[in-house]
C-alpha cells in the first residue's frame, strides 16, 4: 500500500531513530574496516553455533525533516538510528535478532539470540529454506550518485527555499500553504557467509507542499499538491534546470530530473483558485490521458503489488491481501495483462529512482528484468528463498528492510512502464483525443485485496474536447479493473516525456515496514475508462 | 525490563530536569516491550520480540525550542541529551505558535489501560494462539493467515514548572483471515483488547472459518444504493474517519465542519438525532490514558450529542487565539447503540447487504468527508429477512456524515477493530453495528 504519509508534526522515534544534532548527521562513527571486524564476529559466532547461512546488516539511518506553514517554521527534526541486525539459517529455518549495542560482545549476543530463535522456530518448520545461489562479491561499495549532499546544505538555506515557495503560493492567491522537505541517508553495510562485504551510501529526498484556496462565502476549499516526486538524489534535485521543465496544460510546468518548488507553488495557487469555480465532471466513459506523476501510483497499485511473489503465495493474506496474478497465469505464458504496447519492467538500478541501490539487503547485485512484455505477463518479483518456486536459480535482488532492527523481506523494486518507441509528445496525444480527461499528479487511490478493482483521483483534471484543453474539472475519479485498464492502453508517449513518480512510505508486512519506490512512465492514453462524479452535499 | 514504575520514571525525569539551564524544560520517558507472531499458509512465518526505552528532552528559550532523544541512562548521557536540546533550541528559528509549558495538572482516577495478564504474555502463548487458528482451519480445508501482537509500556512526562504525569498500558491485537482452499471463500475476524484474558483465539478463528465457508461461490449483484447492515468493524472503519473534530481547520474554512459563509458547525445538527458519540478515558472496555502527550488532562466529553456537534478540539495555541479553553483530542470514542443484534436487523430487512468489514479506505473529498473503499472477507445478500447468498465485493463511495443521516437501526456497541488502523496504534473504539439505507456501492470487485 502506498499508505503512509507525513501526517503529524512529530514522527515516532521507534521508526526514525533518536533526535540528534545536525552536525551529528555528518559524523562517521564507524570506519568500513571496523564494520568488517564486527560483521566477522557475528559470522564466526553463528557458524560455531551451527548456522548454515548468516548475514549481518550494520545500518545507520539518518533522517531530517523540515515542516513549514505560510511564513512559519513548524518543526525541524534530525534523527539517527544505528545498530545491527543478524539473520541466520539453522536447521533450515530463519532466525533474526538485532541490537544497538555496537560492541563485539553486543553483536555476539544478538547472533546467539538469532540462532536461538531459528532453533525454536525450526520445530514448526514444514519446508526447509532453499536459497538461490549468489556470488560472493568480496569487499565492494556503492553510493547514490548525488551531486550535493542534502545533509550538508545549511538548514537555513533549505528553510529559505520552503518559505520562498510558501510566499509564492500566498502571492499567487493561496489562502493557506504547508511545505515540507524530507531527507534520508541510509548508510548500510552488509556481510554474509557467501563472502560479500558490501558498503552502501543511499540518499533520498522529498520536497512537498499543499496549497489551499478557500471561498468562505461558497463554503468551498480546494487543494493542489506539488508536481514533484520524491527521488533518489541529493539536493541537486532542488536546483532547477531549464531542460528539465516540460509544458503541461493550463500553463502548468511538469518536472523531470530537477524541481522548481517556488515556481510550482505559484502555479499551484493559481490552479487551486481556478478549481473553486471549475465545472463538475459529467460521469461516463472518457479517453484518459495520464501524466507520469499520476500514472506512477496506478502502476504501483495495479502492477507493482500484484506481482510480489510473497503476496501471490499467500504470505500477506491477513493484511494487504493476495493477488489475481496467480502462478498458473504466469506459467501459461499467454496471460494478456495489457495491450501490445504495454511493456513493464522492474529495475533496481534506474538512476534517480528511490529503489536504486547496488546490492539488495541480502547481498544480491541489483538488475533490471521484464514483468510484462508486449502485454504478456512474463515474470514476478522474487528474492533468494523464493526463486526456486519460479524455477529460477537466482534472486531478482529486491530484498529490503526499513532498518537494522527489522528483518528483510521481499519488497517492490522500481516498476516502470517503458516509453513508446515512436516519436510522440503529450501535446500530440491531447490533439488526438476527442472526448477525454487529462490528469496530472497523485490523488485519492484505492484497490481491492486481489488487485482487480481500483479507483483513482488526481491532483488536477483538465477536460479534453476535440483535441483541445477545455478547462479544469472537479469531482473526477476513474474506476477500472486492472486487466481491462492495461488492455485499454492505446498509446504511450516517447522517452522525452519519461519521468519518475515516487512513493516514499510504501507499507507492507506485519509488523508493517515502509520502503521507498519509484515508477517511471511517459504520458499514456487509456481508451473508454469509466469516470464517476465524486461531488456530494452534506 | 522496560516497564519502569512511577517512582523509577520520576527519578530519571527529575535528573534530566535538574540538568536544565533553559527557561523551560520538559522531558518524556517512554518504554515498553512488544511481541508478535505471524502465520500464513497454515504455518508460522515470523515471530519476534523487541523492547525500547527512550528519554526525550525539549528545551525552550522564549519562542525557540529544541528536542533531542537518547536511550542511554547514565548521568553523563542524560546531561548530554539535555545540553543537545538546548543547543538545538538556540539554533532554532522562532516558532510564534510555541506555548509555555503547562504547570501542575490534576488528573482523574487511575487509568484502566493496563492489564497484568497482557504484560505476562509469553512466546508460548503466542504459539498456542497461532496453533488454535491453524489446526481447526486445516481440518476444514481452509488456510489460515493471522497476526498476534501484544505489548506493555509506560509514558511519563515532567517539566520544570511542576507537571508530572505517568501512565502504563497494555494491548493485544489479534487478526485472522481464513481462505477456503478452492479460492472462492474468505473470512476475517479480529479482537483488539487491553486485557488478554478476554481473548479467545480459537473462538475468533472459528468465526473467521465460518465466514470463509459461508462466503464461498459468491454471486454478482448490480452495484447501486442498498440498505446495508454493517458489522461493528465495518461501522468503525467509517465512523473513525469523522472523529478528527479539529477546531482550527474548521475555523479556517477547510474542514467538513466549516460552515458556508464562515464559522463552524459547532452546535449544529450534523447527523441523525439518535447518534451519540462521547469520549471517556475510564470506559472499562475501551480505556484511554487520562492525559495527552503535552500533559493536558482528558475528561469525559460529548463529541456528538443527539446528532449535534457538541465539541471541537482546540489545541492550546488555537484556544489562546480564540479566547476559549483548550480541548484535548479524544483518547477514545464510544458510540451509544441500541439493543438490536445482527440477526434482529437481518430479520427486519426486505432487501439488503451484510458487510463484515471494509478495506483500503481512502479520502476522496475532504470537504464532504467522502471516502472510497471496498467490502472484504464476507459480504452477503439479504432478502425477506434472511441471508440469501454470498455476493461479490463492492466498491463504495460514501461519507460517514451522509451515512449517519441515513440511519435505520443501531445495534449493540462492541470494541471494534478497524481494517487498517494497525494493531495497538489507534484510538480505542466502542462502536455498534448499524443498519443504513441508501449506502452507495459504485462498482463490483472480483476479489475474494
Amino acid at each position: 500500500m502506498a499508505g503512509l504519509g507525513l501526517g503529524g508534526l512529530t514522527l515516532p522515534n521507534y521508526t526514525f531513530g533518536n533526535e540528534v544534532s545536525i552536525e551529528q548527521l555528518l559524523d562517521n562513527p564507524l570506519a568500513v574496516s571496523q564494520k568488517k571486524v564486527l560483521a566477522d564476529a557475528a559470522l564466526n559466532t553463528a557458524k560455531s553455533l551451527g548456522a548454515t547461512y548468516t548475514d549481518v546488516r550494520i545500518g545507520r539511518y539518518l533522517n531530517q525533516f523540515i515542516l513549514t506553514r505560510e511564513n512559519k517554521v513548524q518543526n525541524i527534526s534530525s534523527t539517527e538510528s544505528f545498530g545491527v541486525g543478524v539473520r541466520v539459517i539453522v536447521n533450515g529455518t530463519w532466525g533474526f535478532a538485532s541490537t544497538n549495542n555496537m560492541t563485539a560482545d553486543g553483536i555476539k549476543k544478538a547472533t546467539e539470540r538469532a540462532v536461538a530463535v531459528a532453533k525454536a522456530n525450526s520445530k514448526f518448520q514444514k519446508e526447509p529454506v532453499k536459497l538461490a545461489p549468489v556470488q560472493g562479491y568480496g569487499e565492494v561499495s556503492w553510493n547514490t550518485p548525488i551531486k550535493k549532499n542534502a545533509f550538508e546544505v545549511p538548514v537555513s538555506e533549505k528553510l529559505d527555499l520552503l518559505l520562498s515557495a510558501n510566499a509564492a503560493a500566498l502571492k499567487g492567491g493561496a489562502t493557506f500553504v504547508n511545505s515540507n522537505l524530507f531527507q534520508v541517508n541510509e548508510q548500510k553495510y552488509f556481510a554474509s557467509t557467501d563472502g560479500s562485504y558490501i558498503d552502501q551510501d543511499v540518499h533520498r529526498i522529498w520536497p512537498s507542499f499543499n496549497v489551499q484556496a478557500i471561498d468562505r462565502a461558497a463554503g468551498k476549499f480546494k487543494s493542489r499538491q506539488e508536481m514533484a516526486a520524491p527521488v533518489g538524489m541529493g539536493y541537486e534535485y532542488l536546483m532547477p534546470k531549464a531542460e528539465d521543465k516540460l509544458q503541461g496544460p493550463g500553463g502548468m510546468i511538469l518536472y523531470k530530473n530537477s524541481y522548481d518548488i517556488v515556481e510550482d507553488a505559484g502555479i499551484a495557487a493559481r490552479q487551486a483558485k481556478e478549481m473553486l469555480s471549475a465545472k463538475s465532471v459529467e460521469p461516463g466513459k472518457y479517453d484518459m490521458v495520464l501524466e507520469p506523476n499520476h500514472l506512477g501510483l496506478t502502476i504501483h497499485e495495479s502492477v507493482g503489488h500484484p506481482l510480489e511473489l510473497d503476496r501471490i503465495l499467500g504470505y500477506e493474506a491477513n493484511y494487504a491481501g493476495t493477488s489475481f496474478a496467480t502462478l498458473d497465469k504466469l506459467q501459461s505464458g499467454k496471460f494478456n495483462y495489457g495491450s501490445k504496447v504495454v511493456n513493464i519492467f522492474a529495475d533496481k538500478t534506474q538512476p534517480g529512482s528511490l529503489g536504486a541501490v547496488g546490492y539488495d539487503d541480502e547481498g544480491v547485485k541489483c538488475k533490471r528484468w521484464d514483468l510484462i512484455k508486449g502485454g504478456i505477463l512474463v515474470n514476478f518479483q522474487a528474492i533468494r528463498d523464493q526463486a526456486h518456486i519460479l524455477g529460477m536459480n537466482e534472486s531478482h535482488g529486491c530484498c529490503y528492510s526499513q532498518s537494522w532492527n527489522d528483518v528483510q523481506f521481499q519488497r517492490m523494486p522500481n516498476v516502470s512502464l517503458a516509453p513508446g518507441t515512436e516519436p510522440y509528445s503529450s501535446e500530440q496525444m491531447i490533439k488526438d483525443v476527442e472526448k477525454g480527461i487529462y490528469i496530472a499528479g497523485r490523488g485519492s487511490y484505492s484497490i481491492d485485496q486481489q488487485r482487480y478493482n481500483f479507483q483513482f483521483g488526481g491532483t488536477v483534471f483538465y477536460e479534453i474536447k476535440n483535441g483541445q484543453i477545455a478547462g479544469m474539472l472537479n469531482d473526477v475519479a476513474y474506476q477500472s479493473n486492472t486487466q481491462e485498464f492495461w488492455n485499454s492502453c492505446a498509446k504511450i508517449c516517447d522517452e522525452k516525456d519519461y519521468r519518475l513518480f515516487g512513493s516514499f512510505f510504501d507499507g507492507k508486512g506485519q509488523p508493517s515496514q515502509v520502503s521507498a519506490v519509484s515508477h517511471g512512465s511517459s504520458t499514456s492514453r487509456f481508451n473508454g475508462i469509466n469516470v464517476i462524479n465524486t461531488g456530494r452535499t452534506i | 525490563m522496560a516497564l519502569l514504575s512511577k517512582e523509577e520514571a520520576k527519578k530519571i525525569l527529575e535528573k534530566a530536569i535538574g540538568f536544565s539551564k533553559a527557561n523551560e524544560c520538559s522531558a518524556n520517558l517512554n518504554g515498553g516491550e512488544r511481541g508478535n507472531i505471524r502465520y500464513a499458509r497454515n504455518s508460522v512465518s515470523t515471530a519476534g520480540e523487541d523492547s525500547n526505552l527512550s528519554l526525550g528532552v525539549t528545551s525552550n528559550f522564549g519562542k525557540r525550542s529544541g528536542s533531542a532523544t537518547i536511550n542511554e541512562f547514565d548521568d553523563a548521557s542524560i546531561e548530554k541529551v539535555v545540553r543537545r536540546s538546548e543547543e538545538l533550541a538556540n539554533l532554532a528559528p522562532e516558532n510564534p505558535e510555541l506555548m509555555e509549558v503547562l504547570g501542575p495538572q490534576t488528573y482523574g482516577a487511575e487509568s484502566k489501560t493496563y492489564s497484568e495478564a497482557t504484560a505476562k504474555i509469553t512466546p508460548e502463548y503466542r504459539a498456542k494462539a497461532a496453533n488454535d487458528s491453524i489446526v481447526p482451519a486445516a481440518a476444514k480445508d481452509v488456510t489460515a493467515a493471522g497476526y498476534l501482537q501484544d505489548g506493555y509500556g509506560f509514558n511519563a512526562i515532567m517539566n520544570n514548572k511542576g507537571l508530572f504525569a505517568y501512565n502504563k498500558q497494555t494491548s493485544v491485537d489479534f487478526t485472522v483471515t481464513m481462505r477456503t482452499n478452492d479460492g472462492t471463500g474468505s473470512g476475517w475476524a479480529a479482537r483488539d483488547l487491553n486485557d488478554v484474558s478476554k481473548l479467545n483465539a480459537a473462538e475468533t478463528s472459528r468465526m473467521a472459518i465460518d465466514k470463509a465457508l459461508m462466503s464461498r461461490n459468491a454471486k454478482a449483484i448490480e452495484p447501486g444504493k442498498y440498505t446495508v447492515i454493517l458489522e461493528a468493524s465495518a461501522s468503525a472503519d467509517l465512523i473513525r474517519l469523522m472523529l478528527n473534530m479539529n477546531a482550527r481547520t474548521a475555523d479556517e474554512g477547510r474542514s467538513f465542519l466549516s460552515k458556508k459563509g464562515g464559522g463552524t458547525k459547532l452546535g449544529e445538527k450534523l447527523v441523525d438525532e439518535r447518534v451519540n458519540i462521547y469520549s471517556d478515558p475510564w470506559y472499562d472496555d475501551a480505556p484511554a490514558s487520562p492525559w495527552q502527550g503535552d500533559g493536558q488532562a482528558r475528561k469525559k466529553m460529548d463529541i456528538i450529542k443527539n446528532g449535534v456537534v457538541s465539541t471541537l478540539f482546540y489545541d492550546r495555541y488555537w484556544a489562546s487565539q480564540k479566547n476559549v479553553a483548550p480541548v484535548p483530542g479524544a483518547g477514545n470514542a464510544i458510540m451509544e447503540g441500541g439493543t438490536a443484534s445482527i440477526e434482529d436487523m437481518i430479520k427486519d430487512t426486505a432487501k439488503g447487504v451484510l458487510v463484515t468489514r471494509f478495506w483500503y479506505i481512502r479520502p476522496v473529498d475532504p470537504q464532504t468527508l467522502l471516502f472510497t473503499g471496498l467490502t472484504r472477507d464476507g459480504t452477503f445478500y439479504i432478502e425477506n429477512g434472511k441471508i440469501k447468498h454470498p455476493i461479490k465485493n463492492f466498491r463504495f463511495n460514501e461519507s460517514p456524515i451522509i451515512m449517519l443521516n441515513n440511519l435505520e437501526t443501531l445495534g449493540k456497541p462492541e470494541r471494534a477493530v478497524t481494517s487498517e488502523g494497525g494493531p495497538g496504534g489507534g484510538t480505542n473504539l466502542m462502536i455498534p453495528s448499524m443498519k443504513i439505507r441508501d449506502f452507495t456501492f459504485s462498482s463490483l470487485s472480483d476479489a475474494v
